[in-house]
């Protein structure tokens, strides 16, 4: 198996700053890799890292093996897509996309084919002579991931490339994403904030926190074995019972944490655990309800419940005395 | 509580509601004296000029006579007045591209490396010279530039007076001191006029994205090529406003050219004697449209390359 980057050790600094604080990872050849953390944990300036935008501070990056720290983003086999597209305001749709070709030196009957090859990969054959300024921003950002993939690169980088399109064309560009990179057959490195996205698209995700790594897995992984508290509050929500807590309610000194959907409410269950409580708030989703309880000793619990018909659940109401227990299978064992 | 109770019933209330009600007559009462200012006086002032460049001089009596000719148009392309205008056209080019050629890397470097305070050294050091009395720096510059001043001592000191000796000897460059040479006639021109090269270059940079530079690169540009590529035609708009000021200014300039460089007018001379000493306000007129139309020429050139798409 070939590795298309790898991080050994990677720290960047900027002053006293650790963006990116020893960091070390190994993402395959053709894998769909999502970098995933809130905004300034450090994912960003990892990708600006493989980009050559950014030198490490210290640590090895390689790149398909070759040693990547040190050069500049021009003598890299990687190309991105920026997060504002940042396609060049002055050139036609056309010519933005044989930019890489031409400063390449890439006769002009080839780029030309290869640019409208890239231009139908992303369905706007018909764009080609129009200003970046004369498209909407979903057309913007096919026009960027031409521009990208029309190198051919190793690895392609996306720095949050749907954060700007509305929600119903971002869940079309995700399903069109996944698709091309299928096609493709190359390293996607994808950076979100977006928990959503980055468990539905990604082979696998690096969950960032203040310059490092939480955790690295495939999605069911991520979502069913969190690692940390952080894991398991940003990558869906959790309700996290610390050390002390869960010493009085399942007798052991860890910490552990349970998903709102894994909550029974006033159920009886083998081999669980329960709390009782007072609702205090129910929030109405649609096809879930999210019920938060509090105990007696101000604990609290959220649990969410399916409202589909097919499962006859007694939705509490505010103000109801109701008790919430959990199978010991639901159990997540947290490290501190 | 009635909320018209809230204002002061003056009289001028009525005229606000009115003014509030009827925003058109707003417009032209806060539009109008301004628009009137320029329209008449401005560019009216400048079509009475031009007309008069129609009217006949006689030469006897020395008085303007009322009678429409095209001989004062005519006589610009004389071949003595051409030279003038070539003259002129020529020196207003070379500073032109001088002035680009010096302001690009001060405006680059001010518009994205320099800091806040920097920043603020650069814009006061570009500007400090436009707070000086212009004629008191041409005529500073006569003394810098003579035999016996700083520039001649520090060339002596460096031992390269020969240097300047052989520059000064060629044709259409030199004359006999630098101070009354081609050479020195432009490097004071361009002294002066840089300033309004280096803020609209400045500016034109500021306002190209950082990470156009970082998607050049990215997709394989190198450094050079970014530059060529991205960065110049995205600041282009900025060099040809600064180039627009540079080229004017010294097409309408009679003051360098009359304290520094050789015997012979430019444009500006040519209409200061024309209209001063000799009294002929109708050829000095003629003459006035000779930048204009070369102003006007060179915006069409301008505008071929693109250079106001970005406006």
């Amino acid at each position: 198996m070939t590795i298309a980057v790898e991080f050994e050790q990677v720290s960047r600094f900027y002053g006293a700053v650790r963006a990116v604080d020893n960091v070390s990872l190994a993402i395959p050849d053709g894998e769909f890799f999502s970098l995933l953390g809130p905004s300034g944990s450090g994912k960003t300036t990892c990708l600006r890292l493989i980009a050559g935008f950014e030198q490490p501070s210290s640590g090895v990056i390689k790149i398909h093996g070759e040693l990547a720290s040190g050069l500049p983003p021009y003598l890299r086999n990687v190309n991105t897509v920026f997060q504002d597209y940042a396609l060049f305001p002055h050139l036609n749709v056309l010519e933005n996309i044989e930019y890489g070709l031409m400063v390449k030196g890439i006769a002009k009957p080839e780029r030309h084919r290869r640019a409208q090859e890239a231009l139908a990969s992303v369905a706007l054959a018909d764009m080609s002579q129009r200003k970046p300024s004369q498209l909407s921003g979903g057309q913007r950002q096919r026009i960027a991931l031409a521009r990208a993939i029309v190198n051919r690169p190793k690895v392609l980088l996306l720095d949050e490339p749907l954060g700007a399109l509305d929600l119903k064309l971002r869940e079309q560009m995700q399903a069109e994403l996944k698709t091309l990179q299928k096609q493709l057959g190359i390293t996607f490195v994808f950076v979100t904030h977006d928990q959503g996205e980055a468990l539905s698209m990604s082979d696998r995700v690096a969950v960032f926190n203040k310059g490092k790594i939480e955790q690295v897995g495939s999605p069911t992984h991520l979502y069913n074995k969190p690692e940390t508290v952080f894991v398991a509050n940003f990558v869906g929500s959790s309700n996290i019972f610390d050390s002390h807590i869960a010493q009085r309610l399942i007798g052991e000194k860890q910490a552990f944490s349970v998903r709102p959907e894994n909550m029974a409410i006033n159920q009886t269950m083998s081999d669980s655990f329960s709390v009782s409580g007072l609702v205090q708030d129910i929030q109405y989703h649609g096809a879930t309800s999210r019920v938060e309880m509090i105990a007696s000793d101000g604990l609290e619990i959220v649990a969410v419940v399916s409202n589909s018909f097919l499962y006859k659940q007694d939705m509490p109401a505010k103000g109801d005395h109701i008790n919430v227990s959990w199978p010991k299978s639901a159990i997540v064992n947290l490290r501190d | 509580m009635n909320l018209n109770a809230l204002y002061l019933q003056t009289p001028l209330r009525g005229v606000s509601n009115f003014l509030f009600r009827h925003n058109k007559v707003l417009l032209m009462v806060l539009l109008g004296p301004p628009l009137l200012w320029f329209v008449v006086i401005y560019l009216g002032s400048l079509l009475a000029l031009l007309w008069q460049g129609f009217y006949s001089f006689d030469d006897f009596s020395m008085t303007i006579l009322p009678k429409l000719t095209f001989d004062n148009y005519i006589k610009i392309f004389a071949h003595a007045n051409f030279d003038i205008i070539l003259r002129t056209l020529a020196m207003a080019c070379a500073v032109t591209f001088a002035s680009a050629l010096i302001a690009f890397p001060i405006a680059y470097y001010m518009a994205v490396y320099a800091s806040k305070a920097e920043k603020g050294f650069f814009y006061i050091g570009v500007m400090l010279p436009m707070w000086a009395s212009y004629i008191v720096k041409a005529y500073s510059w006569t003394v810098i530039l003579a035999k016996g001043g700083i520039v001649y001592w520090v060339l002596s000191k460096l031992g390269l007076v020969a240097l300047l000796e052989a520059l000064l000897s060629m044709p259409y460059v030199g004359g006999s001191t630098l101070s009354t040479s081609h050479l020195g006639r432009f490097i004071v021109f361009t002294y002066i006029w840089l300033p309004f090269m280096i803020l609209p270059i400045q500016a034109a940079i500021e306002r190209v994205p950082q990470n156009l530079m970082q998607a050049s690169q990215d997709l394989g540009a190198n450094v050079s090529q970014s530059f060529c590529y991205v960065l110049l035609p995205l600041a282009f708009p900025g060099i040809v406003a600064g180039s627009i000021f540079t080229f004017s200014l010294t097409l309408g300039d009679y003051i360098i050219p009359t304290l520094i460089g050789p015997a012979g007018l430019f444009i500006g001379n040519f209409v200061y004697v024309q209209q001063g000493a000799a009294g002929n306000i109708p050829l000095a007129a003629a003459f006035t449209v000779v930048p204009i139309a070369l102003i006007a020429i060179y915006l069409l050139i301008a505008k071929r390359f693109g250079a106001f798409d970005a406006l």
